[in-house]
């Protein structure tokens, strides 16, 4: 039997394939119910082609609000988290002092909590405070849980660094700042893309932290969740295929950068 | 480490060292700073929180009532039960598919191993509410995907053991548990990956050489290497599954209630912030405990 034996011989492959199609069909599910007219207020199930949600993206009252909200709290907490995860994953990997064993673990709890957890102890302290919830508030919450996982891509990168490049900069009588701005980002700086670029997918698509922390305010993962009970609009399935085509062009166009600086470097 | 070096025990270069030693502090106070206002801090509030008695309208204060505690947790025990099984039953199928992919895009995707890491990561970025939702597209009653499952007889073996409920698969144990591996599979495959990548492929004709088979390399050499992917992507998958709530509010119905559904409404419409907060106590105890004897037992403690 060649076929079993192929088969076989291919299992791997052929469960690995498997998955994968597990994993993108939802997305494809996405694309394709972008282009249907619904018969009713959900985009559940099939009824005929339409390219009206393409031509009117924003049609749907409140949704590219919430869309420009959540791109906005996703900027500005990944400029936050980078800049303070950097600075920290800068400190555990160069410098030896008291209190490492302690830092350490106070970065990796918020990432071996359930979210719902940290939601819900994160709401008890704005409503001891008194505070008003909104956007500052789920602009704190996305920096505290986005830190512990840039921290974690940053150091990855400045571990694996050779400290002698420095030493070789400061040998040829390059002052700090210039070693760092010359040397040392250059070097670090996939760890602290790959950082920025996980917590900006991270804010973005978060949902349970900001559900809790976001009083009135409607984000998009929120304004989706709504719209679960409401109606789903066209146009949720139009953004989700934009993001994915953007996602897949902004990872592809990283990974074409990263090989052709590793065959720069090679050559 | 420049510290270190610049140690002549002259007074200026003391003075300099002394500003050298306080670089890594400077650099850990806000980041640091923020994790224990915003993390640890409203540990401490959730805390005090769950040791409350009182109503919303009269205020609450703390009275020590730890009874809370056993009340919520005798109340909410089935629910508590439901989260960890699914979770689990989640993270050992994204274990069973996410080797084979990882496995595929480590040793033999070729040149198609950017393409395929694109198409995993890609879905990261595209909102995981709306692709929940396309779930209840493609398990919908009647649908090709419950229909192939009926004619194969799958659902009656599966409504048996009760997943599923007849003919229908959306509402059900089998549902939610198809939505939470679907949506933490990404985490399970990129650490896999990253411990497979790193794996020495001399070792796998080395232990060819030695005549072993495929299946042996696989369980002696290329498993036990690649347990710091295994370890990490079951923490990274079962930890937040434990607490989800969307899979079952999107995919379930009323029966497949996990305890973050308990903990959001008793937070968010109850309004019976006591309970709430001794309920997520509860789960942090039950996730963290697992956790710690799971890195005991794998014997990767170094890994975090």
């Amino acid at each position: 039997m060649p076929v079993i034996k192929w088969l076989r011989r291919n299992l791997v492959v052929i469960a690995g394939l498997a998955t994968l199609a597990y994993l993108i069909l939802p997305n494809v599910v996405v694309m394709v119910f972008s282009f249907n007219k619904p018969n009713g207020r959900f985009n559940y199930s099939w009824t005929r082609f339409s390219t009206d949600a393409w031509k009117d993206p924003c049609g749907v009252a409140d949704m590219c609000g919430s869309l420009s909200l959540s791109l906005q709290i996703a900027l500005w907490a990944t400029i936050g988290s980078t800049v303070l995860g950097t600075m920290i994953a800068f400190a555990l990997v160069r410098y030896r002092f008291r209190a490492r064993g302690a830092i350490n673990s106070l970065i990796f709890l918020p990432m071996a909590m359930p979210e719902v957890v940290m939601a819900a102890s994160l709401l008890t302290l704005f409503l001891n405070m008194g505070a008003r919830l909104g956007f500052w508030t789920i602009l704190i919450a996305h920096i505290m849980f986005c830190l512990s996982f840039v921290v974690t891509a940053v150091k990855a990168r400045v571990m694996s660094m050779d400290p002698r490049l420095e030493e070789a900069a400061r040998d040829l009588y390059a002052g700090p700042v210039q070693t760092f701005v010359r040397v040392t980002l250059p070097i670090a700086s996939p760890g602290i893309a790959a950082g920025a670029l996980l917590a900006f997918a991270l804010s973005f698509d978060d949902f349970i932290i900001t559900n809790f922390n976001a009083g009135s305010t409607v984000t998009f993962p929120m304004f989706v969740w709504g719209s679960a009970q409401r109606g789903t609009p066209v146009q949720i399935n139009v953004i989700g295929t934009a993001m994915f085509i953007i996602a897949v062009v902004v990872v592809t166009a990283g990974q074409f950068i990263a090989n052709r600086r590793k065959n720069s470097a090679k050559a | 480490m420049s510290a270190v070096v610049e140690a002549p025990a002259e007074l200026p270069a003391r003075k300099a060292s002394t500003r050298k030693r306080l670089v890594p502090y400077w650099l850990l106070l806000p980041g640091i700073l923020w994790l224990i206002v915003f993390f640890a801090l409203p540990m401490v509030y959730q805390a005090s929180t769950s040791v409350q008695t009182g109503s919303l309208e009269k205020g609450f204060q703390v009275t020590w009532h730890f009874q809370t505690y056993w009340d919520a947790f005798k109340e909410y025990c089935p629910q508590f039960v439901r989260s960890l099984l699914y979770a689990g039953t989640a993270t050992l199928l994204c274990l069973l598919l996410g080797y084979p992919l990882a496995y595929l895009i480590a040793f033999k995707a070729g040149r198609y191993r950017n393409l395929v890491l694109v198409l995993v990561i890609a879905p990261f970025f595209t909102s995981f509410l709306i692709r929940t939702l396309a779930w209840k597209t493609i398990l919908a009653d009647g649908g090709p995907v419950v229909h192939a499952l009926s004619t194969l007889h799958v659902l009656d073996v599966t409504s048996w053991l009760g997943w599923t409920e007849g003919h229908r698969v959306l509402a059900t144990p089998m549902a939610v548990v198809c939505g939470l591996t679907y949506n933490f599979l990404p985490f399970m495959i990129l650490p896999l990956y990253t411990s497979l990548e790193r794996i020495d492929s001399r070792l796998h004709e080395a232990a060819g050489d030695l005549y072993a088979t495929p299946a042996t390399t696989f369980r002696k050499v290329t498993f036990p290497l690649s347990m710091p992917g295994v370890v990490s992507g079951t923490l990274l998958t079962f930890i937040p599954a434990s607490g989800d709530y969307v899979n079952a509010e999107l995919l379930g119905s009323t029966d497949q209630k996990m305890v973050g559904n308990v903990i959001q409404s008793q937070f968010l419409r109850v309004l019976d912030y006591p309970t709430a907060a001794a309920l997520s106590f509860i789960l942090m105890a039950i996730v963290l405990i697992m956790v710690t004897v799971y890195i005991r037992r794998s014997g990767t403690e170094d890994l975090v």
